[in-house]
C-alpha cells in the first residue's frame, strides 16, 4: 500500500494530507512527494464522500432527483438545482415563466456570491490570515437570511422545481437585498483592503500555481479556475440561459494564470453579481411563478444535456431517458473534478505552502468531486 | 524643590516594590546564616517564577483570546468566571488530566524531554528581566548576552519535540522553526547590539539607568527606531509567531512541531510560547522604552515628577503589555510567509539593514549625537 512508504527510492519523502487535515476542506487525500520542503508530485485519493447520487438519481423520480444535487456542490446548491431543472425542462419542453427566470438567475447570483465570500474566506485562513473567514461570513451570513426567508433553507436550498420556482418570493425579498447591495458594496472594498493589496498575500499568490491556458483547456478546467488563465467559458455568456443575455455583465478574464489572477476572477466576479442582482431587483416581473405541469413528469425517450454555470465552473446535466418516470442514466459533470486534476500540474515544483494555495484558488467542494 | 524631591521619596516607599523584596532579603540573612539564606532565597524566587508563568500563561492565553474575538467580530470566551477570565484555568485543569500520550515508534525519552528544556529555557531567560525599580532576580552583568545566549536554546527542544515524535508533519515544522530561529537571531541581536553600543554595558540596570532622560527610542535617533521595528520583526520570528509561525502552520502542517503532544506536554509548548512572547516583550521595552523608567524628557523636572508617581511595575508592565498587543495584532491580520520568502526576508533585507543601522549608530555613539 502506499499509505505505508514513507520515503519513495531516491530518498523522497511521502506525505499523506488528508483526509483529515485543516486545508483540504473536507476528505480530500493527497499523497505529496517531497523533496525537502518542494513538491515533486501530488497525487490525489479520492473516494472519500462518494455516495453514488447518480445510482441515486436513477431511482428518484424526475421532481425527486434534484434535490439530491443540493448535496453535491453544497455552496452553490441552487444552481446544481438550476441545472438539473433545465434539463428536464428542455425535455420536457415546459416554457418558464418570465418571473420565474428572473427569480432563478437572482438566486444564482445570491448563491454565487456567498460561495465566493466562503472561498475568500477560505483562502485568506489557507494562507493564514484567520480574521477574514469571519468578515466573510458576516456578509454570507445576509445572503443566508434572504435565502432562508424564500426558500426555506439556508444551505440546501432546494427551491427550483421544473418548470419554475417552488413558492413565490417572500414579501420582504426586494428590500432585503437591496439592503445587501448597499452592504456589500461597501464591504467588498474592505476584502480588498484587507487582503487583495496585503504585501504578503501577493507575496503568496503572485507567480504560485501557474496554469497555462493550454493546459487549463487541456486539463478540461472551467469557471474561475479557466478564467484566471484567460479562457473564456462562462457559461452564461457563451450558451445564456434564463434571462442572462438581455443582462449587462461581463466575463471577468484575467491572463496571468496563476493564483493572484484567480484570486482576481473571483473578486471581480463578485463585484458582477452585484450588478447583475442590482438591474434585476427592481425589474421582477409579474405572473406565475411556476409553468402548469403535469403532476407525473416522464422525459421522451432520448438523451438531454444542460449546463450551467455555478460559483466553480461548468456544471452539466446528462440525462438519458427510456420514457419512463426516472432517468435510465445520469451523469454530472463537475468543474472541481477537472479542476482539480490541473493541481498536480500547478503544484510542482512550489512549496507545501504553496500547495495550500493553490488548492485554496482552486476552491474545491469535496462532495462535489466524489459526488 | 525640597517638597517636590519628598513627594518623590513619598511616592517610591508607597509603591515601591523595591522595599519589599529588601527587607524580605534583611530578614533572612538576620534570622538565618548566609548560605541557609540565600538557599531559602533561591526558594522563593523559584517559587516565585513558577507562579508567575503560570499566571502569565493563563494571562496571556485570555488575552489572545480576547484581543483575536474583538478583531473578529466576536464576543470570545465569556462563559466561565467573569467575563470568561477563568476559561483559560479552566482548559490548563482539562489539560492537566488529559493522557499524555507518546505515539509508537517515538523516541520517548528525548520525546518527553522536549517540552521541559522549551520550558526550563522560558523560565532561565526571565532571571535579568527587570520587572520594577530593583526587582530582579539577577542582575547579572552580561544580562543582555545571557538573554540572547539562552534564548536561542529553546530551539533544540523544538527540534528534538519535531524529532522524536515520528511524524513527517513534525519533523517538518522543526525544520522549518530551526531554520527560522537560527536566520532571525541574528537580526535580533544586531539591533540588540545596536541599543549596547550607545550604553556601553550589558547590564540591564544600567541599561536601564541610562534612559533616565528619554527612552532610547527617542534619544538614539531614527537607527534606534529601525533597530526598534527590526527587533520586532525577528522576535515575532523567533517566538515562531504569525506571520512567521511556519513551525506550527496550521492550514500547511496541521500544529508543526507539536502535533504528537497532548495532556501537560502540550500544555508546557503552549505556555513557553507564550512566556518567550512577554520575554521577548519585556527585553524590548527594557532596551527601546527604558523598561520600568517612567517616561522623562531631558530636564523637564516637573513633568518628570510627574511621571515619577506611576510605579514602576506599571511602567514596566504597560509597556511589556502594549508590545505584546502589537504582536497580537500582526497575527490576527496578516496572511503567513512561505519558507524561502521568510529566508529572503532575513537574508536579503533585515540582516543587511541592521548590519549598515549598526554602523550608524556606532558612528552617533562616537560621535555623541545621540541626546
Amino acid at each position: 500500500m502506499i499509505e505505508e512508504l514513507s520515503t519513495t527510492e531516491q530518498g523522497e519523502l511521502v506525505i499523506n494530507i488528508g483526509p483529515q487535515h485543516p486545508s483540504t476542506h473536507g476528505v480530500l487525500h493527497l499523497i505529496i512527494t517531497l523533496n525537502g520542503e518542494t513538491i515533486r508530485k501530488v497525487e490525489p485519493h479520492l473516494g472519500y464522500i462518494h455516495r453514488s447520487i447518480e445510482k441515486m438519481c436513477e431511482s428518484l423520480s424526475y421532481r425527486q432527483f434534484i434535490y439530491v444535487t443540493s448535496r453535491m456542490d453544497y455552496l452553490s446548491s441552487h444552481i446544481n438545482n438550476h441545472g438539473c431543472a433545465l434539463c428536464v425542462e428542455k425535455g420536457l419542453q415546459i416554457e418558464v415563466p418570465p418571473r420565474a427566470k428572473v427569480i432563478r438567475v437572482l438566486m444564482d447570483e445570491l448563491t454565487r456570491m456567498a460561495s465566493h465570500q466562503l472561498w475568500w474566506g477560505a483562502l485568506a485562513m489557507d494562507v493564514g490570515a484567520l480574521t477574514p473567514f469571519f468578515h466573510a461570513f458576516r456578509e454570507r451570513e445576509a445572503i443566508n437570511d434572504i435565502m432562508e426567508e424564500t426558500c426555506g433553507a439556508r444551505l440546501t436550498m432546494n427551491y427550483i422545481v421544473p418548470g419554475g420556482v417552488m413558492i413565490d418570493l417572500h414579501p420582504n425579498f426586494q428590500h432585503k437585498v437591496k439592503e445587501f447591495i448597499t452592504l456589500f458594496s461597501s464591504k467588498i472594498d474592505e476584502y480588498d483592503d484587507l487582503v487583495t493589496d496585503n504585501v504578503i498575500f501577493r507575496g503568496r499568490m503572485e507567480g504560485v500555481g501557474y496554469l497555462s491556458k493550454e493546459d487549463a483547456i487541456s486539463y478540461g478546467c472551467s469557471g474561475p479556475t479557466a478564467r484566471g488563465s484567460g479562457v473564456s467559458c462562462d457559461i452564461r455568456k457563451l450558451y445564456p440561459y434564463e434571462v442572462y443575455e438581455q443582462l449587462k455583465f461581463e466575463e471577468i478574464r484575467v491572463t496571468g494564470g496563476d493564483c493572484y489572477a484567480r484570486y482576481l476572477v473571483r473578486m471581480g466576479e463578485m463585484r458582477q453579481s452585484l450588478s447583475i442582482i442590482g438591474q434585476l431587483i427592481d425589474n421582477i416581473p409579474e405572473g406565475e411563478f411556476q409553468a402548469k405541469t403535469k403532476a407525473v413528469l416522464k422525459l421522451p425517450k432520448g438523451e438531454f444535456y444542460s449546463r450551467v454555470e455555478t460559483a466553480r465552473g461548468e456544471f452539466g446535466v446528462y440525462i438519458v431517458s427510456e420514457g419512463g418516470t426516472t432517468p435510465y442514466r445520469i451523469k454530472f459533470r463537475s468543474p472541481g473534478f477537472s479542476n482539480l486534476s490541473a493541481l498536480d500540474h500547478m503544484a510542482r515544483g512550489h512549496k507545501i505552502g504553496d500547495l495550500v494555495a493553490i488548492m485554496g484558488t482552486l476552491d474545491l467542494v469535496i462532495p462535489d468531486i466524489d459526488r | 524643590m525640597l517638597a517636590a524631591c519628598r513627594l518623590k521619596l513619598a511616592a517610591y516607599t508607597m509603591f515601591s516594590i523595591e522595599n519589599i523584596t529588601h527587607s524580605i532579603d534583611a530578614w533572612l540573612y538576620r534570622q538565618f546564616n548566609p548560605s541557609m539564606a540565600l538557599l531559602l532565597e533561591s526558594l522563593i524566587v523559584g517559587l516565585c517564577a513558577i507562579g508567575l508563568f503560570t499566571v502569565l500563561g493563563l494571562v496571556l492565553v485570555l488575552m489572545e483570546r480576547k484581543v483575536s474575538a474583538y478583531m473578529q467580530i466576536r464576543l470570545g470566551p465569556n462563559r466561565v468566571g467573569p467575563g470568561g477570565s477563568l476559561q483559560t484555568v479552566a482548559d490548563t485543569l482539562k489539560l492537566a488530566m488529559k493522557e499524555g500520550l507518546t505515539p509508537d515508534g517515538a523516541d520517548g525519552f528525548l520525546f518527553n524531554l522536549a517540552p521541559y528544556i522549551v520550558i526550563s529555557v522560558a523560565m532561565m531567560i526571565l532571571a535579568p528581566v527587570a520587572f520594577a525599580r530593583g526587582f530582579q532576580i539577577w542582575d547579572l552583568n552580561i544580562g543582555v548576552l545571557y538573554v540572547t545566549a539562552v534564548s536561542s536554546l529553546s530551539v533544540i527542544g523544538i527540534l528534538m519535540a519535531g524529532w522524536a515524535s515520528n511524524n513527517k508533519y513534525s519533523l517538518l515544522g522543526a525544520m522549518r522553526s530551526g531554520a527560522q530561529i537560527v536566520s532571525y537571531e541574528l537580526s535580533a541581536g544586531l539591533s540588540i547590539i545596536s541599543i549596547i553600543v550607545l550604553t556601553g554595558s550589558l547590564r540591564i540596570s544600567d541599561i536601564i539607568a541610562s534612559q533616565q532622560d528619554g527612552w532610547w527610542i527617542f534619544k538614539g535617533h531614527i537607527p534606534a527606531i529601525i533597530s526598534f521595528v527590526i527587533f520586532i520583526i525577528a522576535v515575532t520570528a523567533e517566538t515562531n509567531r504569525a506571520p512567521f509561525d511556519l513551525a506550527e502552520a496550521e492550514s500547511e502542517l496541521t500544529a508543526g512541531f507539536h502535533t504528537e503532544y497532548s495532556g501537560m506536554k502540550f500544555a508546557l509548548f503552549f505556555l513557553a510560547e507564550y512566556v518567550n512572547i512577554f520575554i521577548v516583550c519585556a527585553i524590548g521595552s527594557t532596551l527601546f522604552l527604558g523598561g520600568w523608567m517612567p517616561l522623562h524628557i531631558g530636564h523637564w523636572s516637573g513633568f518628570n515628577h510627574i511621571m515619577d508617581f506611576i510605579p514602576s511595575s506599571i511602567w514596566f508592565l504597560g509597556k511589556t503589555f502594549s508590545l505584546i498587543f502589537l504582536i497580537m495584532w500582526f497575527r490576527w491580520t496578516f496572511p503567513r510567509l512561505r519558507i524561502d520568502q521568510l529566508l529572503n526576508l532575513e537574508w536579503k533585507y533585515l540582516l543587511p539593514i541592521s548590519m549598515f543601522n549598526l554602523l550608524l549608530m556606532t558612528l552617533i555613539a562616537i560621535k555623541g549625537w545621540h541626546f
